[in-house]
Order: structure tokens, then sequence, then C-alpha cells
């Protein structure tokens, strides 16, 4: 009885925090307008997926400071934007057995728009492919060249370019017919409490969205921003690596950048975001 | 002395009379009382609520403000409200309580997203880490998140905290 009492106490505690809680919440009418003509929406009606655990889905760029969402309002001002120009001239020049480039191919970077909504995509052999799946394949079976590493500057430069070309596009992953199992998987993933510290991305990016854990602004983990650049890693980082940091934080193994789990758990992470458009390459703290 | 301080003070005398100094008591044979309470000290010897200030603010230790504000360390920026301020859970709950929310917080609040400090069997856990490297446990160096003498520390300084 005595305990009972108390949980009410502890219960209330929670719901006044919650009402206090707005200056955590993400920004109130920030508007993200790319060199102030392209505009982005950042908010959009949730999937029905979703089961209404959401009363609206959020682009993580609304959580972030003023400064940092300044940076991705300007092509200049945002770092990411030079790894694109890298990638471009990494799609016109020739490499491997072959001798060939990407543009030998496919033509202009333009015939890459649409591909990054619609990643991760189930391959002619019935297997679920990443971005970075389909571009290693371009180079190994069709250039002879040398498969590029997850998380290496090439891939980086490649993926940022590919991704830019889908900017403003609605994420548009399929989770039907033959998804279904990678979808459930991912799912089952997104619910799993990992490692010593048991928490689950439920626990961080469902639950407690909009809340501080120490200096960090939780936002509601959507991936339509990336492949994103991090100033803390003065870099790029594609979403697998991402992942394994939010893995890592639990005191859990983590998965491989790459794995057959990652790739389910981005589609399913994917169709939590369906109705954000495609950042391009979104800028974070 | 109100009964509250008083039943607190007589769990203290109880715990220091029932347990020899250094007689630790490992994650497996805590005997909980009222399904939420842990009567009897985990590791023999009294907290030092100075030292348990420390590790409570410490990220490296008990990281507790990540999701805590507690008032009475302005100090220590960033502190994080996941869960409830601890100003007054001195005041809320005995000792006992405290020591086994510290504990395992999950038997009192279950499903909560508050980590079990005191438990150290990794078959419990789904992939459990070798600390924050991302790679797999090692079985000779896993164990709890806390030490018994951590958490006496730790619930010494958080009966401290009385006022809200
Ligand atoms: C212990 C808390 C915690 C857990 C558990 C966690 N995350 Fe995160 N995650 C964070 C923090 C902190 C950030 C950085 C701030 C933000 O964007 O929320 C973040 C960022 C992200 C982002 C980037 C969002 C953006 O817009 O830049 C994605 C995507 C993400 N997490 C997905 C996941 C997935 C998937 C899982 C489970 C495998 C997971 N997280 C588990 C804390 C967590
Ligand atoms: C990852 C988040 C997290 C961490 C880390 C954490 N807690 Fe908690 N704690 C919670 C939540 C959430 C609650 C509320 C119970 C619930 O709803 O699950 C709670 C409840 C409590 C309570 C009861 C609060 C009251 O007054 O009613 C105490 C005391 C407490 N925690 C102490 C600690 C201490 C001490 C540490 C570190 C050794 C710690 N917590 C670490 C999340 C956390």
């Amino acid at each position: 009885m005595k305990t009972i009492t108390k949980l009410w106490a502890t219960a209330a505690i929670c719901g006044a925090m919650l009402s206090g809680m707005a200056q955590a919440d993400p920004h109130p009418d920030a508007e993200l307008i790319i060199e102030g003509e392209l505009h982005l929406a950042t908010r959009a009606a949730p999937a029905e997926h979703l089961g209404g655990v959401f009363p609206e889905i959020y682009s993580g760029w609304l959580f972030r400071t003023d400064e940092t969402r300044a940076l991705q309002m300007d092509d200049f001002d945002n770092p990411g934007i030079l790894f694109t120009e890298r990638g471009q001239d990494r799609w016109d020049a020739a490499d491997g057995n072959a001798g060939q480039s990407c543009a030998d191919c496919h033509g202009d970077i333009e015939s890459m728009a649409g591909v990054r909504a619609v990643m991760p995509k189930i391959n002619e052999d019935g297997e679920l492919w990443a971005l970075e799946n389909y571009i290693n394949n371009c180079r190994t079976a069709r250039m002879e060249a040398d498969a590029w590493g997850w998380n290496s500057e090439p891939m980086k430069d490649m993926t940022a370019l590919i991704s830019l070309q889908s900017r403003g596009m609605p994420v548009a992953v399929q989770m039907d017919g033959e998804y279904a199992p990678f979808w459930e998987q991912g799912r089952e993933m997104y619910y799993t409490r990992f490692g010593q510290l048991e928490m689950s991305c439920a626990n961080c990016h469902e639950d407690n969205w909009g809340r501080m854990i120490r200096a960090d602004h939780l936002s509601q983990g959507m991936s339509n921003g990336f492949p994103t650049y991090r100033l803390k890693n003065a870099t790029i980082v594609p979403l697998h690596q991402r992942f394994r940091g939010c893995i890592r934080d639990t005191r859990g193994e983590t998965f491989r950048e790459g794995s057959p789990e990652f790739i389910a758990l981005e589609l399913y992470v994917s169709s939590r975001g369906l109705g954000l458009p495609i950042e391009g390459v979104s800028v974070r703290q | 002395m109100t009964r509250r301080s008083l039943t607190a003070a007589c769990t203290v005398s109880v715990a220091l009379w029932a347990s020899a100094p250094g007689a630790e008591i490992a994650p497996a044979d805590v005997v909980w009382e009222d399904e939420i309470a842990i009567p009897v000290s985990l590791s023999g010897t009294p907290g030092d609520p100075v030292a348990g200030a420390n590790a409570l603010s410490s990220r490296s230790i008990g990281n507790c403000l990540s999701c805590h504000e507690n008032t009475a360390m302005p100090e220590h920026d960033f502190q994080g409200n996941i869960g409830p301020s601890l100003d007054g859970a001195g005041a809320r709950w005995s000792e006992a309580e405290l020591r086994g929310i510290v504990a395992n917080a999950k038997r009192v609040f279950p499903d909560s997203m508050m980590p079990v400090f005191y438990h150290d069997n990794p078959a419990d856990y789904v992939r459990p880490g070798d600390a924050y490297t991302g790679n797999a446990y090692d079985p000779d160096t896993f164990s709890t998140l806390l030490s018994a003498q951590q958490i006496e520390d730790i619930v010494a300084y958080l009966t401290t905290l009385t006022d809200w």
C-alpha cells in the first residue's frame, strides 16, 4: 500500500516534468529552406503502421541547435556538400580493369534521382540491399574494381552524391510482400532491449524523444537526413555507423556495418519516416 | 524524531548489526523485503555520502545525472530529464527502498528504462558488450555496473536529499 502511494507520487513528478519540458521539445516552428528556395518538410503525419505512438513525426533537424540547423540551410556552409563534389569526380572517373566510370553506364548523375528514397531495396536474388551494396556491386561486377569499405571516404562521397539527387523526395521504402520478413526483423530489433543497460531504440527515440539524456537532446531517430555530416566527428556518418554507436551506448555488442541485421533495421527505421523527405546531406552536432 | 526517520535509523542499525564489515552480498544472494526493498547493507560497510555524491555524478561511475536532475548539484550542467528529479528522494523512500531502487530499479518500476546496477549474469542480457567498446563481453571481466560499496555510498547520499 505504502509503495503504491509512492509510485503515484513518482507518476505525478513525471507528469509535472512532461508539462515542463518545453525547452527540450523539437523547435516549434523552424522551417528548413535550402538556399532560400527549396522547402523541405520537417514534420509529417505518422504512417499508419506506427499505431499512434507519435502525434507527428519530426526530422532530427528540428532537435538541433540554431547554429547546427543554420548550417544545413546553406550548401556553402554545409560541409557534407564537399563530399558530394568529390563524389562527382569519382562518378566521372574510370576505375578498375573494365576501364569504365559510373557515368559510362548511367549517364548524368541526375539519373540517380529517387534511388536513395527507396533504399534499402530487394535485389534480383531476393536479398535486401542498401545503397552501399548496389554501389559495390557495380564496382566489382561491372567495373572490375575493388569494393569500397562501408565507412570509407569514397563510399561516403558517393552515397552523399547519390542521396543529394533525391533531396526533397519523400521516403518511399516498401514494407509489404517480399519486404515483410525483413521489415518484421527490423521491427523486432527496434524493440529489443540490447546490452547491459537493456535499452531498445524505442526506449530512447519513441518513449523519450524531446527529453535530455545528459547533454543530448533525443530526437525520434529518423533516418531521412542520412548520410549526415556530424560536426563532432568532422566527417560524414553513414546510417549503420550511427546504429552501431547507439547499440554501443547500451553497453551492447553491436552488429557490423552492412550486416543483414543492420540492413533490415535500416528498412524498418526508414519506414518510420515515411512522409518525411530525403534531406540529401544533413548536418548534425 | 519523526516516525519515518526513526524507522530509517532502526534499519541502519539493524543493517550494521546484521553484517560484519567486509561481508559483501553477491547479486544472486540479495534478500528482498516487500519485493522492492533491500534492508541489509550490500557491502557490510556503511556508505559514505561524499563518495556517493561523486559516484552519482561521475559519468564513468553511476552517471545518474544522464537521466536525473538533482538541484543539490548545480555545479554539474547537462542534467538529463528521462527520470524524475532526485530532489526529495530521501524523503519519499526509506534507505532500504533506495537500496532496492539503485540495485534493481526494474523491481519497483517494471519495464523501467533505469538500468539494473547490481546484477552480473551475462546470460540475462541480449548481446551484452565489453563496457562501451561495442565488442562482445569478456566473461572474465563482466561485472555489476556498480560495486556493492558504490551502491551503499550512493544510497547514503540519496538519504540526504530530503528537500523538494
Ligand atoms: C541510450 C539512448 C539511445 C538508444 C538506446 C538508441 N539511441 Fe539512437 N540516438 C541517441 C542519441 C543521444 C542520438 C543523437 C541525438 C538524436 O538525434 O536523437 C541518437 C541518434 C540517432 C539517429 C540519428 C537521427 C538524426 O536525425 O540525426 C538515428 C537514426 C538513431 N539514433 C537510431 C537508433 C536506432 C535504430 C537504435 C537502436 C538500434 C537507437 N537509435 C538506439 C540515443 C540512443
Ligand atoms: C537511463 C535512465 C536512468 C538512469 C541512468 C538512472 N535512472 Fe533512476 N530512474 C529512471 C526512471 C525512468 C525512473 C522512474 C521510474 C520509472 O518510471 O521507470 C527512475 C527512478 C529513480 C528513483 C526513484 C525516484 C523517486 O524519487 O521516486 C531513484 C531514487 C533513482 N532513480 C536513482 C537513480 C540513481 C542513484 C542512478 C544512478 C546510479 C539512476 N537512478 C540512474 C531512469 C534512470
